[in-house]
């Protein structure tokens, strides 16, 4: 809700989905119409995500033994959106994202990603390790998992670990030295340098992870992630504990990995500067059962977030049930 | 408290300074008389009755008064002149105001293994060496070899493995049963034996890879028993607790180490001795063991190194990352197998003679005990280990029983002092500015 955010609102939509995908002369076109703008408008109506999904989630539900912590969740994400899915503590965000990055097996549903070549993955059937190798999904994790004992270079070169492990002949040719090894390992540090340079922690490289300060800690971790060459990447609260400024740099962040890189970005989040001041779609949850799903101004004013949020009188209450019953 | 008394004006702090000084003194002589009053001041004396003891409060007087007058001096002379404040959490061991000892270990580190390499190669020709010091090599480095094996899979890896002799087994039998069987020689049989225990270790590793910690040590010291009971039990084939003898010595290409013609000595016109066996079978473990230590540090700056290293921190954030951790840990297990094999069969062709007798669980625990004592992952640490567990054990040989108690003490001592064992600075495998070693607290043991 901070000004900037909002001020950079109305470029977003289709046109700055466009200036992402390589074809940056089509985009410039592109931009140059009225981009569908969603202020006035019912805004259920523009739903540009819907044109060209990187993920599809379709009837997604997950139970625990009795307890049904997603119920028949249905979302796109848009390719080169950043897409946010909000909600209550315990809505069952994270449980998507679990489900989105194979750490649980969905009870029920279909997940399907896209690749901008036609390639498609369904995750609910991929191992969480091909999840993120083959179908490009990377995630961060609420609670920060990095290799603690391990330095910020060797956190970034171990998230490239496929790419170097085929390099090295599947360690045979690693073990006697060949060039072809050295030279890979060499593009994965030139790698993890591009990237601590972007998250400002290039002094740090040989510091081990546990000695960096929480808000570097986070940033490390995206930076991790983004060395496995995500085309979604899937963010856990990344804003959780920062202070302003930290997260004023981590929107930056965010818009720059999405504008350069061309990465989708889905993140759950409870830091609402965040959540509206980047993101292009917004789905709420809450109780496993989807809510709202549109344009930040919309899911804004939309009566059922705020009272999912805010709470409700009790006579409200009542109506409601009334009208439910009758 | 002194330290304060300095900080504080000079002229106030004076008479302060000097009571402290004055009572730090009267603490340490106290404590020589309490140490010296039974050491110094009782001489035994031989008498018709036996032995009997004469006091001798001269020497005593003597010991404490120079305790005393010398701590007094140090303490107004040479201490707190300049006070070093020691930042919270600094240990006692830690130079006042300098770098960690540590620190200054970590330069010397990398010399202390060229040298302790150098010395390894030159040993048996030097002129004090005798039978008996060659022998304890030899077990030296074979337990070494051992302790680098199992430090891939605990202090790599992470994964806790209580049934490493196992493998070491495996390796012994294949070896002593293709000998016999086959009339193959030691050098045939040394990779099929480290191949055939690396099969077992990814065996072991499919159905434990699910379990963590110590449901982990539990299955895997279960294996090792199980392996010692079938050694003991498949009579027509492993000829049980009788054991598999005559099993070749190892040769020099083709020349055996023997009396007749055409041994080793007949063949260089030396003059026949039987110690040049155990030169050859110390070079041969020495080779052994030092390819154990470069495959080992190889792998460490590969990706299946760092993979090893990142599932020890974190599995989930591994799995996150794209790594098949299946495969990981399989790799971890086969690799450390694998060099139990190599370690079991030179084992074999040193003795001539294996039974089940030899691979009981107490080895198992006593290559776990070098690998922790020496600090998990440190390659360094395990050979400090090996070497002072061996030491103790051969210097205590005459309290027969007790050693293993004073040992078992000596352990938890040094586990009071270092925690994390002697070595438990990790040394990263790769830096971009500066290779700095990261102190032992952020590294995680692992938990599966």
């Amino acid at each position: 809700m901070s000004p900037g955010g909002k001020g950079k609102e109305p470029a977003r939509g289709k046109g700055a989905k466009a200036k992402r995908t390589p074809k940056a002369a089509a985009a410039i076109k592109v931009e140059a119409k009225p981009a569908p703008q969603p202020s006035d408008a019912p805004a259920a109506a523009a739903r540009p995500w819907n044109d060209d999904p990187i993920l599809e989630v379709e009837h997604l539900t997950m139970r625990f033994g009795g307890l049904v912590a997603v119920d028949d969740l249905s979302f796109v994400a848009g390719r080169g959106d950043i897409t946010a899915v909000i909600g209550p503590n315990g809505a069952g965000k994270t449980t998507v994202f679990n489900c989105l990055t194979g750490f649980y097996k969905p009870t029920e549903g279909m997940i399907t990603m896209r690749h901008e070549n036609g390639d498609s993955f369904l995750l609910e059937r991929l191992d969480d390790f091909r999840i993120t190798w083959r179908a490009k999904v990377a995630r961060t994790f609420q609670n920060i998992r990095l290799f603690p004992g391990m330095t910020v270079l060797e956190n970034l070169l171990v998230a490239q670990h496929n790419r170097l492990m085929l390099a090295s002949g599947f360690t045979v040719g690693g073990i006697f030295g060949l060039a072809g090894y050295r030279l890979a390992e060499a593009d994965a540090v030139e790698k993890a340098r591009y990237w601590l340079d972007k998250v400002m922690l290039i002094e740090r490289a040989d510091d081990p992870a546990a000695d960096l300060p929480y808000g570097a800690q986070r940033r490390l971790e995206i930076a991790r992630a983004m060395c496995t060459d995500p085309h979604l990447l899937c963010l856990d609260e990344p804003a959780a504990g920062l202070n302003p400024r930290e997260t004023e740099t981590l929107n930056q962040l965010l818009e720059y990995i999405g504008e350069t890189h061309g990465t989708s970005i889905l993140l759950i989040e409870h830091d609402m500067s965040v959540v509206m001041g980047i993101s292009d779609h917004i789905v709420v949850l809450d109780y496993g059962v989807k809510i709202s799903d549109g344009t930040p101004y919309f899911v804004r004013n939309d009566p059922r977030v705020i009272a999912a949020y805010l709470g409700v009188e009790d006579d409200e209450v009542e109506i409601a049930e009334n009208e439910a019953l009758g | 408290m002194s330290v304060e008394a300095v900080r504080g004006a000079p002229a106030a702090a004076s008479s302060e300074r000097y009571a402290a000084a004055l009572k730090d003194a009267f603490i340490a002589a106290l404590i020589t008389l309490a140490l010296a009053a039974p050491i110094i001041g009782l001489k035994t004396t031989t008498s018709v009755g036996g032995l009997e003891l004469t006091p001798r409060a001269m020497p005593v007087a003597i010991a404490v008064l120079v305790v005393f007058c010398g701590r007094l001096a140090l303490n107004l002379i040479f201490w707190q002149r300049h006070p070093s404040v020691t930042p919270i959490g600094v240990k006692w061991y830690l130079r006042p105001g300098g770098r960690p000892l540590a620190d200054h270990f970590d330069q010397w580190k990398i010399h202390l293994g060229v040298a302790a390499m150098a010395f390894a190669i030159v040993m048996p020709f030097m002129p004090f060496v005798t039978r008996y010091w060659m022998d304890q090599s030899i077990v030296i480095l074979t337990y070494v070899m051992l302790g680098w094996g199992l430090n891939i899979v605990v202090g790599l890896a992470g994964l806790l493995d209580l049934g490493y002799v196992a493998f070491y087994a495996i390796g012994a039998y294949s070896f002593a049963l293709l000998a016999t069987n086959f009339d193959l020689g030691f050098w045939i049989c040394l990779p099929l034996a480290g191949i055939l225990a690396a099969c077992w270790g990814l065996i072991l590793g499919f159905p434990v890879l699910r379990l963590r910690g110590d449901y982990l040590a539990i299955v895997t010291l279960a294996f090792g028993e199980i392996i010692r009971i079938i050694l003991l039990n498949w009579y027509t084939f492993t000829n049980g607790p009788d054991g598999i003898s005559q099993i070749p010595r190892p040769t020099l290409f083709g020349l055996e180490f023997t009396r007749e013609e055409g041994g080793f000595a007949d063949f260089f016109g030396l003059e026949y001795s039987s110690v040049h066996r155990i030169v050859y079978l110390y070079y041969i473990i020495l080779l052994l063991a030092l390819i154990t230590n470069f495959v080992t540090l190889r792998l460490r700056r590969l990706p299946v190194g760092r993979a090893w290293e990142a599932l020890r921190e974190d599995e989930i954030a591994c799995r996150s990352l794209g790594i098949n951790t299946t495969n990981t840990k399989l790799t971890a297990f086969a690799c450390g197998a694998m060099f139990g094999g190599f370690a079991g069969s030179f084992f074999a062709t040193r003795q001539g003679f294996v039974s089940p007798e030899s691979f009981t669980a107490i080895e198992s625990f006593i290559i776990l005990a070098v690998v922790v004592l020496g600090g998990l992952g440190s390659q360094l640490g395990i050979v400090i280990a090996v070497i002072f567990l061996n030491s103790a054990f051969e210097l205590l040989r005459e309290l027969q029983e007790y050693r293993m108690l004073i040992v078992g003490m000596a352990m938890v001592l040094i586990m009071i002092w270092r925690p994390r064992g002697l070595i438990s600075r990790r040394i990263p495998s790769i830096f971009l500015a500066k290779r700095r070693a990261i102190s032992g607290e952020p590294v995680s043991e692992g938990s599966g």
